[in-house]
């Protein structure tokens, strides 16, 4: 009689669902017990086509390269000539983008001027108003003009250097702000004119101009009381860029700030900064296109922001027509947000080194995006300060390597035919071919 | 007393003359003529002077003002004192939207009525008005004071933070996180100074007084119905 065994069957894996990830579920199992969304600092995670998505092609018999080290490649850049007496002249194309005091803390703020100045660069405001650490270690400063008007006053206009009339950001464009009362200290609250450990609320729209033939006026109001010295930014987020820039100019921006949505945010809703706007990349050709078609390019400054992060997303968004470009998240890394140092105590906070997003919380183990004076003390703004110096001439030196290898002896003389893009939708995006051909989506009707 | 002819000498050279003046001067009494509803008029002026403007005004006439007293002999175009720090600006007809939006400081006597948005996201300014107001005045008002003696439009005071609203007439509806609040001796106080300033004869005892409720100031979802 023979032995009767059961066959023994092959389990299969357990299958996550890609639609109903671990990450979605935790998100739902969240959503369930609060009742509320979530909210978090930051652009965009998820993947979009970005910059990574191009390449430069590099020169050979056809094109012929700069020796590097030895032969030039200017990298200044000058803002505001269209009608500004006084453009701003940088060192070099890399600013830093706006970001109030309140969401960041008063050192922050010192070293991102002190960085900013020291590589011949400008800084911006934020919501919230101009600091006194800011103005004193910037050289440049660009002061923004918000819906909320917290802090705005006539004097600081006039001690800024360039002012940005803010109307959009790329991590939320159409949407407002919210500085949650726990950030909310006696001197923040002071500076925003509500009592102290209240929510502050940002308007999502100007509260005394509403559509082009407004901002136009509003524009020359501005100009009137800074008598017409001051480059005027039109600072947008990333939606419809080809009418939002046309519309700009129209108004009379001296320079346009186009923010895709991988643009940080101090707080907003997760849903919102994952699901509207455009990605960068996105972005750049129409905004270009329009200045082209009305005729000034290069006239009215472009600058790109959103997700810039290496010298080579410096050099491609120059390539594609930008003159310069903006950065703040990598600002704030580089000052030391999100350093591996701190790993314990983000794990105490329920997040790790890189994913820390809850920066309106106000409990930034670095120290940065809080007002809490025991944290704030952590944070050095010298160090900091030294540390975006060294990362802002990193961002140029490889950008002129970039364009040295392209035969490019400035930054600005890169352009779209240096370029080619890895994946259709970075070829139909920035309207550079497909690497090894000459086409991109929709060029010759195809 | 100065008169500048703004048709003839334009608003460029207008706006300088006025913004180079320190008040240490005899010239402290100008006179605008020919305004013929221009648009940013006699703005970021920062010294004790007293200008007259004779005529309508545009978009933002007397903003962010700084010490001066600007008188409108006529009516005001949208966003007129917006921002103002300190200083008295006089509208002898009515004002368009936004009067005296953000405004930080000073007073803005409107004579007639004012439209929409009066007073939105003010922030220390005091806005009198003699007449009627439109919907959404003082939206997101922070602080300083709101004097109506007509009547209210729509949705006062929505969002409204800690400036005070005072209403002689009627309310057509309160805005979200609005309330009427009782009228204790010294708002009437207040009141009375304002009217006074302002130079409006009327009775503090017949205003309302509105505040905010104070419920939106933290987030609550229990409160997402509210927006």
């Amino acid at each position: 009689m023979k032995d009767k065994t059961e066959p023994k069957i092959p389990q299969t894996v357990p299958r996550q669902s890609w639609t109903f990830s671990n990450e979605v579920n935790s998100e739902i199992r969240r959503a369930a017990a609060t009742g509320i969304y979530d909210i978090r600092g930051g652009g965009a995670k998820r993947r979009v086509p970005h910059f990574d998505d191009l390449l430069f092609l590099g020169a050979s018999i056809s094109r012929y390269p700069l020796e590097g080290y030895r032969e030039k490649c200017v990298t200044e850049v000058t803002l505001g000539t269209r009608f500004a007496k006084k453009p701003i002249k940088l060192d070099i194309p890399i600013t830093i983008a706006g970001m109030s005091f309140g969401s960041l803390s008063g050192p922050a703020k010192e070293a991102l001027g002190r960085g900013a100045s020291a590589a011949g660069t400008s800084t911006t405001t934020g919501d919230g108003g101009m600091t006194e650490e800011e103005r004193g270690h910037s050289k440049t400063l660009v002061y923004q003009y918000l819906p909320s008007r917290y802090g705005m006053n006539p004097d600081d206009l006039r001690r800024a250097d360039a002012i940005e009339l803010v109307v959009g950001q790329g991590a939320k464009p159409g949407g407002g702000g919210m500085l949650l009362g726990q950030k909310i200290s006696d001197r923040v609250a002071k500076m925003r004119n509500l009592p102290k450990g209240i929510d502050q609320r940002s308007a999502c729209r100007h509260p005394d101009w509403t559509g082009p033939d407004d901002l136009e006026i509003k524009i020359m109001e501005i100009r009137e009381i800074t008598g017409w010295e001051k480059p005027i930014y039109v600072k947008i987020g990333g939606t419809r860029p080809y009418y939002d820039t046309t519309l700009a100019v129209k108004s009379g921006a001296d320079v346009v700030v186009l923010d895709g949505m991988q643009g940080g945010t101090a707080a907003t809703q997760d849903v919102f900064i994952e699901h509207v706007g455009l990605p960068t990349l996105a972005c750049i050709y129409p905004a270009v296109k329009a200045l082209q078609d009305l005729g000034m390019h290069r006239k009215v400054q472009l600058i790109v922001s959103g997700g810039i992060r290496t010298g080579a997303d410096v050099a491609k968004a120059l390539a594609l027509g930008a003159d310069a470009v903006s950065i703040g998240t990598a600002a704030l890394v580089a000052l030391g947000d999100n350093d591996p140092r701190w790993e314990e105590e983000y794990r105490k906070l329920g997040t790790t080194t890189g994913a820390y997003d809850d920066w309106h919380e106000g409990r930034d183990p670095a120290g940065i995006t809080t007002q809490d004076p025991e944290l704030m003390a952590r944070f050095d703004p010298i160090e900091g300060g030294r540390r975006l110096k060294n990362y802002l001439k990193v961002l140029t030196l490889e950008a002129q390597t970039i364009a040295r290898a392209c035969g490019k002896n400035h930054l600005h003389n890169l352009e779209p035919e240096d370029l080619c893009a890895l994946t259709m939708e970075a070829a139909a995006m920035a309207r550079v071919p497909l690497a090894g051909t000459d086409w991109y989506p929709g060029k010759n009707g195809f | 007393m100065q008169t500048f002819d703004l048709a003839a000498e334009g608003l460029r050279a207008l706006n300088a003359t006025l913004q180079k003046q320190n008040g240490t001067t005899n010239q402290t009494a100008w006179e605008v003529v020919n305004p013929k509803g221009s648009h940013a008029l006699a703005v970021g002026l920062d010294a004790p002077i007293d200008v007259t403007v004779k005529g309508s005004t545009g978009y933002y006439c007397a903003g962010m003002n700084k010490q001066a007293t600007i008188r409108i002999h006529g009516s005001a175009g949208p966003g007129v004192a917006e921002n103002m720090m300190s200083g008295t600006v006089i509208i002898e007809g009515d004002a368009s939207q936004y009067a005296g939006a953000t405004g930080h400081g000073g007073l803005l006597v409107i004579k007639g009525n004012a439209a929409s948005r009066c007073g939105i996201s003010m922030k220390g300014i005091d806005i009198v008005v003699q007449g009627n107001i439109g919907h959404m005045s003082a939206f997101m008002a922070q602080s300083g004071n709101l004097v109506v003696c007509g009547d209210a439009g729509d949705a006062l005071g929505d969002s409204l933070y800690e400036a005070r609203i005072f209403v002689r007439g009627k309310v057509k509806s309160l805005g979200a996180d609005c309330i009427e609040k009782e009228m204790r001796p010294e708002h009437l106080e207040i009141l009375r100074d304002l009217l006074d300033r302002a130079g409006f004869d009327a009775n503090p005892e017949e205003f309302r007084r509105y505040g905010s409720a104070r419920k939106l100031y933290n987030f609550d979802v229990d409160n997402a119905s509210a927006y």
